[in-house]
């Protein structure tokens, strides 16, 4: 009862509003071009008839949710997996190489955390630059990695996946030098007085202690490697995945279709934060973590 | 008391030297001096080979005797610099033509650099000027031996252009064409991001300020928030590009979605960072929601805003960066990058690459020290 209260109502009451407000600005969008083409064609509608006609326009300025709506359930349920025309099939696209890149990445962000948490001189070098490295738009950089990789020969899963690697290493490197920075002295101390070795001090404490924040920052990487991979399918010229399918929606005006890839983006993007967040659940719980 | 204190760093780069000086020639050139000693045929190092291997090994030597810090790192500093400037200098006109040798004789060059790191990390100075000094060298030396890595390899492999150019061939371009880079910045930086993260950051803050003052909306909206901060925003620029046309204005209605969430999310978790006793205390004031708000909330909130103002100032480049991929006119650095891409021009391609990591720093930068002055009484600002 009480979620309903906090949480339910209030969330539905806002996504109505915003489905509201969404028609409201499709029709006003819209209307312009459907006055347009009605001065031309000397129809003069009713009010409905023009309301409804701004919604059911084939290329409309702004589309109403029932239409993106629609177009996402077409292209998604009723098409063979294996068409292009298929979201899915665009979906599993950008999800493989997102994968692949978060796979990557978070390997890479866990190396360098373990090396800057015992190397002192990585830790006072390398540590400026990682931060740094978040200043720097990464994603200019994404065509420049899919064109130099594609002269060398390297095409396909691989570029996508390194540009994703690259926005997905950080939130775990940064995550993790916390995590394993974070067992106080107290249990360093006592790890001391059973004349732990190095790496004894590593696998039973330090590892333990960084799995909540493993997890955490795994939940950012994710969504930035998706990222990383829709925009790194941007240059590769239109040929597959949700990045190709927003920029082939650009080219032709097919406004509809950006919206279900945006639509269809989501769906993978919440998806893979809610799979992290499980999976994190679950390994606390393995580890014998009790629910606060 | 022994007068050595041997590091594995400069042993090692000894070993490297004695085996790249075993190994014989430097370059192709040098081989085919040796093999006709009659002909004169030009090779690099010529009268520098000798040095190189002198300089790094006596550096190495002298940094094991126990020594001040400071002159220890003077002398791995001094060392590992000239050899790698030898080298880089030397290989001008040969590029291509490295064979082990040179490669192992940079290693042990960077070896000695590292050891000198090492040094500076580990030197705890008693004047705070020095200490703050130590802070940014150790990883502006740690930046450099990038570069020298990357012009050393790109030169000495002589590694295609369009591949990967030198960072020398990407600086002297910086310098060539400041007018067109100056044209970009004016166009990207100055008008879609400033203009969008004003206004994004303007509106998120505003909207958190409704939330809080309405609990349903902030129970309503904050969900959403944190989900839609998951999502790739990124997408939308395609569709903003289509409604606000191709100049700098849909580029700002981009950059205000992508930094609007975040606002929101962490102006609305910083409200609620007053304790209950200082809250407690401002209600025995009589002070209504209004003086709450802006002599304790909003000040204790201060660390939360500013760290969605250091989010969204990276959130906002990127935003605007990529949303000229969807089309632009023909000036800014997204547009750039592409065509420039497109014609192979690859150290231009860099040198705006480089210019958006400096404007991207210095943005970031901005922003942290304001925030330094504007909450200077917190404890991680305070405790520094």
């Amino acid at each position: 009862m009480d979620t309903l209260r906090s949480k339910i109502i209030p969330v539905t009451t806002i996504l109505l509003i915003i489905v509201a407000i969404w028609y409201v600005g499709a029709v006003a969008m819209n209307a312009p071009f459907q006055r347009d083409m009605d001065s031309r064609n000397n129809a003069t509608p009713g009010t409905m008839e023009f309301i409804g006609k701004t919604l059911a326009q084939p290329k409309p300025t702004l589309p109403a949710p029932h239409q993106v709506a629609q177009n996402f359930f077409e292209n998604t349920f009723t098409r063979k997996i294996t068409s292009n025309r298929s979201l899915v099939y665009h979906a599993w696209v950008t999800l493989s190489s997102t994968l692949l890149g978060f796979a990557f990445g978070t390997v890479l962000g866990i190396v360098i955390a373990v090396g800057i948490v015992h190397v002192t001189t990585l830790d006072r070098s390398l540590m400026p630059w990682i931060i740094a490295s978040q200043t720097i738009p990464i994603l200019a950089i994404a065509p420049m990695v899919i064109v130099v990789l594609a002269a060398v020969g390297i095409t396909g899963l691989i570029p996508k996946a390194l540009i994703s690697t690259y926005l997905s290493f950080f939130p775990v490197a940064v995550g993790m030098v916390k995590g394993l920075r974070s067992p106080e002295l107290m249990h360093l101390d006592l790890m001391h007085t059973y004349n732990a070795s190095r790496s004894q001090t590593f696998w039973k404490l330090r590892v333990p202690a960084s799995v909540p924040f493993l997890f955490a920052s795994m939940k950012v990487a994710v969504a930035a490697s998706l990222v990383g991979a829709i925009v790194g399918e941007l240059p590769t010229g239109a040929v597959a995945g949700i990045g190709a399918k927003l920029l082939a929606g650009a080219y032709y005006s097919q406004t509809i279709d950006i919206w279900s890839a945006l639509v269809a983006g989501s769906v993978v993007a919440a998806l893979l934060v809610a799979l992290v967040g499980l999976a994190g659940r679950l390994v606390d719980r393995a580890m014998g973590g009790r629910p606060a | 008391m022994k007068a050595l204190k041997p590091s594995w760093q400069a042993v090692l780069a000894i070993v490297l030297c004695l085996v790249a000086a075993i190994w014989g020639a430097m370059s192709v050139p040098e081989v085919a001096a040796g093999t006709q000693p009659t002909a004169t045929i030009e090779y690099p190092y010529m009268g520098t080979k000798g040095l190189m291997y002198g300089i790094a090994i006596v550096a190495a030597v002298l940094s094991m005797f126990v020594l001040v810090p400071a002159l220890e790192a003077l002398i791995l500093f001094a060392g590992s610099t000239t050899v790698a400037l030898l080298l880089l200098h030397g290989i001008a006109g040969f590029e291509g033509t490295a064979r082990a040798p040179y490669y192992l004789l940079l290693a042990a060059a960077w070896l000695l650099g590292w050891r000198c790191v090492a040094v500076l990390s580990s030197m705890k100075p008693s004047s705070r000027g020095l200490a703050t000094a130590l802070k940014l060298a150790v990883p502006a030396l740690f930046g450099v031996w990038i570069l020298v890595w990357w012009e050393a390899v790109t030169r000495g492999a002589g590694i295609p252009f369009i591949l990967l150019p030198p960072p020398s061939s990407v600086g002297v371009r910086i310098v060539n064409s400041l007018p067109v880079l100056w044209a970009d910045v004016n166009q990207t930086i100055f008008h879609s991001v400033l203009i969008g993260y004003v206004l994004g950051c303007a509106s998120g803050f505003i909207a958190a300020i409704l939330a809080d003052r309405f609990v349903f909306l902030r129970r309503g909206l904050i969900p959403i928030g944190n989900m839609v901060s998951a999502l790739p925003i990124i997408g939308v620029a395609p569709i903003m590009v289509m409604w606000f046309g191709f100049d700098w204005h849909s580029k700002a209605a981009v950059v205000v979605i992508m930094t609007f969430f975040p606002m929101l999310v962490n102006t609305v978790a910083g409200l609620a960072a007053s304790g209950h006793m200082e809250r407690d205390l401002m209600r025995t004031y009589a002070s209504n929601y209004w003086q709450t708000l802006a002599k304790l909330r909003l000040p204790a909130a201060g660390p939360f805003i500013f760290n969605a103002l250091k989010i969204n100032s990276t959130l906002a480049l990127i935003g605007a960066i990529v949303a000229e991929f969807f089309g632009t006119p023909v000036v800014g650095m997204g547009f750039r990058i592409s065509t420039e891409v497109g014609r192979m021009n690859v150290d231009m391609v860099w040198a705006e690459i480089a210019v958006a990591a400096l404007a991207g720093s210095v943005f970031y930068g901005v922003v942290a020290l304001i925030e330094r002055a504007a909450t200077f009484w917190h404890p991680s600002v305070r405790g520094g």
